[in-house]
């Protein structure tokens, strides 16, 4: 199969839907995972529920989107990616569904024991998200044994390796770090303060993590192959150091929603830097790089791929639009009793 | 058949027959709210917008487990059924992405303003977010049956490069059979909406509760119901017509037909019997009508199941019995509606008719899952009718992967299902919000 431009436009957007996902989703699943850090009674607890819920269900959209576009523009990498990772990626799967009714349904009942046991299911759910997502992708980064036919030689276990330990601690702190600017950005006083100390304490973990993992990177994976051959692309890794180090100063002047910004182009530059340097590789094999998956290798037919391209111009925009506006309209602080 | 294909059929099945407890109800209560809230804005009366307020919130707490658990679906196309994502994903695929494009995101963003805008925006915004809502979900619904409807009637593909290539994107959009799925599935949550506001507000009638308000969610849901049960009585007809053409194993297998005769008749109760191939039982015929039925004549030939080898038959007895308790409770949704409407001034002094209408609730679900039974059972031992077998999809993973996956999936499930049909229950005795200017003032979350 030839390459032609429509395999990158649709690796560009592959890249561009998980990283919306991982900036929008990040901020809810990080303030599941710190939960009990920043509520010690119930009642705290509901703020953190009320700050994300007009949001949370928009934000996995985008999972589901990153999902059916690579099952659309890239058939044969959504084929091979989701039945070798079946047991993490089923496992991410019940972390969702039951954190994602915890938001739902923890406030419609007044009962003390089942406030507990969401908080409990939200808390745990979050928190293994966010690491599964990481390890999962810290692994497609380094690759996967994958042989010729795209069979998988692994399992569960395979995928516990440093560097994607590593991924998954990032992720987690990342997110954590996000989902405490948030909570600083849509509460009030004393609550405010205390996610915004928090997230200055998860900053400096997740700050290291990230020094970790960027040369860790260049140990275990070729992420920085393409920046070797093309140095300006190095925009995007010193995006995102610069916007991480903006997030301690922004907490400290107390501008939580530019924090909160600051923490989501943070996300945005390292899954960009990521997915370019993963280009064209979309889930490449440690077994023999000539047996990885590339945009090049798994797309769909140029029809399939036009006809994609032209329903995510017209509606993406249309998306982002009205996403912006319903930002803006339920722009309110969460009122803390 | 290998037990990978069985877990992962049985998973997809379950999980599947579980998601779509909670899809009809999106269909159709978020339509009947959006109908009140308008009603509200036109009338200036209260009660209506008590009432959006009210079925609105039942409509929020099945709405959630119907999102996550909707993701499932999509993620097992991959995880369990890797060799027909490999060699469809091309056609398959993009309906599944512009699905998620088109809907899914109007869907989320719309309910949130919906529902944590209520207080804080105009009223002709929430209602413009209702209406949004409900055509998100809609539009979904196209899309996905547009999917189905292409396993069930492949076209507009390809044989290229070892896989099916989509060859006309048009004639996949405007594949007959997906569109009669639509029409057929649509209507099928609009009634099932229908009948839960007419059994809960059923419910409060017979206990003397709040008379004026459910008296105008009756009647209003009585003449919805009635118009969307008589209309799946007609696109079900021609989703018939269109499996005698496209899947003539589904239909011999529907009306238990095992040989090939003119004049097939219509049994209304038989017991097929798989290794004899023939019905032990068969009793009320009614001269034929599957002929008729099918090709709109009664001495039409329909061929039997005997034509196909074993291995390319559906099962028989769940596909033919799943049919006929769909039917029947579709003619059953249609008298009752009649009755619901004739009654629909004062039902409260039908205190029969109430009961009936508290105790059909789930009958509507059932009809569902049975006409979905019918549907993709039916299309077996095919993933893609009379193009892909089922065996030849599934993914090369171990079937102890499955074997945990499974049990796990029905354990959650089960306990997520017990309670969101616990909390419906619970808020939907305890009747709309009282004082009008309470209504709003707390937030839900």
């Amino acid at each position: 199969m030839e390459g032609n431009i429509y395999q990158i436009i649709w690796y560009f957007l592959w890249a561009v839907l998980w990283t919306v996902y991982f900036v929008l989703d990040g901020f809810d699943l990080g303030a599941g995972s710190i939960l009990y850090f920043i509520g010690k009674n119930q009642e705290e607890r509901t703020v953190v529920y009320q700050a994300i819920g007009p949001f949370w269900d928009g934000n996995e959209v985008w999972l589901i989107t990153a999902g059916g576009a690579t099952f659309a523009a890239f058939p044969k990498t959504y084929a091979v990616m989701f039945s070798s990772l079946y047991s993490p990626l089923l496992l991410l799967l019940f972390c969702l569904i039951i954190r994602g009714i915890a938001v739902e349904y923890r406030n419609k009942y007044e009962n003390f024991i089942w406030k507990n046991l969401w908080d409990l299911a939200f808390f745990l759910g979050s928190i293994l998200a966010a690491f599964l997502l990481g390890i999962a992708f810290a692994n497609i980064f380094q690759g996967l044994p994958i042989d010729e036919k795209g069979n998988y030689h692994g399992n569960l276990f395979t995928l516990l390796n440093p560097y994607g330990i590593l991924g998954g601690f990032l992720f987690v702190f990342c997110f954590a770090v996000h989902g405490a600017n948030w909570l600083a950005f849509k509460t009030e006083g004393r609550l405010a303060e205390k996610a915004a100390s928090l997230g200055k304490k998860l900053w400096t973990v997740a700050i290291i993590l990230a020094a970790l993992f960027f040369s860790g990177s260049y140990l275990s994976t070729d992420l920085w192959k393409n920046y070797f051959n093309h140095p300006i692309l190095c925009i995007f890794p010193v995006l995102s150091l610069t916007a991480f180090f903006l997030v301690p100063p922004m907490l400290s002047k107390e501008k939580y929603l530019k924090a909160w910004i600051a923490s989501g182009l943070g996300i945005f530059g390292f899954s960009a830097w990521a997915f370019i340097g993963l280009f064209p590789n979309m889930f490449p094999s440690s077994l023999n790089s000539s047996w990885s998956l590339t945009c090049f290798n798994s797309s769909s037919s140029v029809l399939t791929l036009k006809i994609m391209t032209i329903v995510a111009f017209i509606f993406v925009p249309i998306i982002l639009a009205y996403t912006i506006w319903a930002y803006k309209i339920l722009h309110f602080k969460v009122p803390t009793q | 058949m290998e037990i990978i294909v069985w877990l992962s059929r049985l998973q997809f099945a379950a999980t599947a027959m579980f998601h779509f407890l909670f899809v009809p109800l999106t269909l159709g209560l978020s339509f009947l709210t959006a109908i009140y809230q308008t009603l509200w804005l036109k009338t200036g009366d209260e009660d209506y917008k008590r009432a959006a307020r009210f079925w609105g919130k039942l409509f929020i707490i099945n709405f959630g487990l119907g999102v996550v658990t909707g993701i499932t679906l999509e993620f097992q196309f991959g995880t369990n059924w890797r060799h027909y994502s490999e060699f469809v994903g091309d056609v398959f695929g993009p309906l599944l992405a512009i699905e998620a494009t088109m809907a899914f995101f109007l869907e989320s963003v719309f309910i949130a303003i919906w529902w944590f805008g209520w207080n804080r925006l105009s009223p002709k915004i929430t209602t413009l977010a209702i209406w949004l809502t409900t055509i998100g979900s809609n539009i979904s619904a196209l899309w996905i049956l547009l999917a189905n409807g292409w396993m069930q009637n492949p076209v507009g593909y390809v044989i290229k490069n070892g896989r099916a290539e989509l060859a006309s994107f048009w004639d996949v959009f405007t594949n007959s059979f997906g569109w009669l799925e639509f029409l057929h599935t649509v209507p099928a949550g609009y009634v099932v909406g229908g009948f839960f506001v007419l059994g809960i507000s059923a419910y409060h009638l017979l206990k003397k509760n709040e008379l004026t308000f459910f008296k105008k969610s009756f009647k209003v849901a009585a003449i919805w119901t009635l118009i969307w049960s008589i209309s799946l009585l007609i696109t079900g007809h021609f989703h018939g017509e269109e499996v005698a053409k496209k899947q003539p194993t589904k239909l011999a297998a529907m009306e238990a037909i095992w040989e090939t005769k003119k004049g097939a008749d219509f049994p209304l109760i038989a017991f097929p019997d798989e290794k004899k191939e023939k019905n032990i039982v068969e009793v009320l015929k009614i001269p034929g009508l599957v002929s008729f039925l099918s090709y709109n004549d009664f001495s039409a030939e329909v061929k039997g199941l005997k034509e196909w080898p074993k291995e390319e038959r559906p099962p028989v007895v769940l596909t033919f019995w799943s049919f006929r308790i769909m039917v029947g409770l579709g003619l059953l949704f249609i008298l009752l509606s009649i009755w619901a409407v004739i009654k629909r001034k004062n039902p409260e002094n039908y205190p029969l008719l109430l009961r009936l209408l508290l105790i059909n609730i789930p009958l509507p679900y059932i009809a569902c899952e049975a006409g979905w039974i019918v549907t993709d059972v039916g299309r077996q031992p095919w993933i893609i009718y009379g193009f892909l077998k089922t065996n030849d999809a599934v993914s090369p993973i171990s079937a102890s992967q499955v074997g945990i996956s499974f049990p796990a999936f029905i354990v959650v499930y089960s306990i997520l299902g017990i309670i969101c049909f616990w909390l419906i229950i619970k808020y939907a005795r305890k009747g709309p919000e009282i004082e009008n200017s309470k209504i709003g003032t707390s937030i839900d979350y």
